[in-house]
């Protein structure tokens, strides 16, 4: 029997398709129960392949033959060691390509919107992460928001589209992923604009983005309109692109919000957080589709992979926005908080250039999913 | 601490450093310690839970300029 390669498209495809599939996940067990590939008609199997090394028999009974069977480890050795030992066993089975590792950096582009004359706007979904990040393009220039460190997928994206790369922006200081806004905005010679509240700390130049500004996209002028929207960050920034839409940053998502303790700050920013969703967020026109910067579980995917929901649909559905109670809503957001991303205090010192660590670092400081939102 | 035995898995990556660690474990004694040396950041966890469910101690652990040196005694 033979072992084939699957890459990290192939299951992202699967996951929008709501396809099956049985993932023989073979690395440690706390690393499994941590983080793993996420998918709705997805079934698991935690055996750790140090456990496997004297035989695959114990498990075979455990692998259904109707379905397709993926070994995922964390870089993908473990996994093709594993795949080879299932085929020898007689089974027909595919290992994931770059393991964790690479499915960790994948970036799937959805278009979620045209934009008026023309322009179009595209969210970067990094599936095994949950990190949304966006491009909007308007008569042969683009604007890039809350990009990750993978940033050739950009700038090649952006020339397959026939745009220059002119603007970047970060709606905040991330503390669950590397930005690639700095290095694009080199790379390309446009402007990377910061929240200055976030950038106090930063090592290199940057142009301040003040809430109430408009910044222009191509000639047709998309309109991105920056909002000062603290909580989650004291500089958390929104920007309305074309009237259109919300890009939320990590101040709302689809089924949760923001939390206001990355910064070791929750009991300072709590009070800007409830001021944000609470009354900056609905002097805004219902209609606008909310662009979050995160999404936390797969269930908040749109049939066409995206995530996106309209802002009135949020303010009835998304339990953070329905909290009447002040105390309650303190209470919530500021106790019981999900662990904080791996290695989140690095991550924040790298996105303000105090460190530079390499590639390999990076990517492990970044493993795992990012809960940067609290329900 | 009496080591029996030093296995060089540096430069080696997942999953070598486990399957010559349980290879070099099953060459010594219950009892005995074995030293392991390897330069892969995920065997520190691979090995602690290797270790865990086959029954052996992880004694000690110590990083040394990107070598991760690991203290196993049979169990």
């Amino acid at each position: 029997m033979t072992v084939n390669s699957m890459s990290s498209k192939e299951i992202a495809k699967k996951v929008f398709n709501n396809e099956e599939l049985f993932i023989l996940d073979v690395r440690n067990e706390t690393d499994f129960q941590d983080w793993k590939i996420e998918g709705h008609n997805f079934d698991y199997l935690n055996v750790p392949y140090f456990d496997l090394l004297d035989g695959v028999e114990e498990i075979m009974d455990k692998i259904p033959s109707n379905k397709e069977v993926l070994v995922v480890c964390a870089k993908e050795g473990s996994s093709i060691m594993i795949a080879e030992m299932l085929s020898d066993a007689g089974l027909t089975v595919s290992y994931l390509n770059g393991g964790m590792k690479e499915w960790s950096e994948y970036l799937e582009p959805v278009k979620v919107g045209s934009l008026k004359d023309g322009g179009e706007i595209y969210q970067f979904v990094r599936i095994g992460k949950g990190c949304l990040s966006y491009m909007v393009i308007s008569n042969g220039e683009a604007a890039i928001i809350d990009s990750t460190r993978m940033t050739d997928v950009y700038l090649e994206f952006a020339e397959s589209k026939g745009a220059k790369i002119t603007h970047v922006f970060d709606t905040h200081l991330h503390a669950d992923h590397i930005s690639g806004g700095r290095v694009i905005a080199e790379k390309t010679n446009a402007t990377y604009f910061l929240p200055p509240k976030d950038a106090t700390e930063v090592t290199f130049n940057y142009t301040p983005l003040e809430g109430g500004k408009n910044v222009m996209i191509g000639d047709t002028s998309i309109n991105i309109h920056a909002i000062h929207s603290p909580g989650h960050t004291i500089g958390s920034t929104s920007f309305v692109v074309d009237e259109k839409f919300l890009l939320s940053g990590d101040i709302l998502f689809i089924d949760s919000i923001g939390r206001p303790d990355l910064a070791g700050m929750a009991e300072d920013w709590v009070g800007d957080l409830r001021e944000s969703l609470y009354k900056r967020y609905r002097e805004l026109s219902e209609e606008l589709i909310v662009l979050p910067a995160h999404f936390m579980i797969i269930d908040e995917l749109n049939q066409d992979g995206s995530v996106s929901e309209k802002l009135g649909t949020l303010f009835s559905n998304n339990h953070g926005l329905n909290i009447d109670d002040e105390n309650e809503f303190r209470k919530i957001v500021t106790e019981n908080l999900p662990p904080q991303p791996n290695a989140y205090q690095e991550i924040r010192e790298t996105n303000m250039g105090k460190i530079t660590p390499n590639v390999e670092k990076q990517r492990e400081m970044e493993i795992g999913p990012n809960r940067c939102a609290v329900r | 601490m009496d080591v029996v035995k030093v296995l060089d898995a540096k430069g080696l990556a997942c999953p070598m450093p486990i399957v010559k660690t349980k290879k070099a474990i099953n060459e010594i004694n219950a009892g005995e310690i074995l030293e392991v040396h390897t330069t892969d950041k995920g065997a520190k966890n691979d090995l602690t839970a290797w270790a865990k469910s086959g029954g052996h101690e992880l004694l000690n652990y110590e990083e040394e300029s990107d070598v991760f040196k690991f203290w196993i005694k049979k169990g």
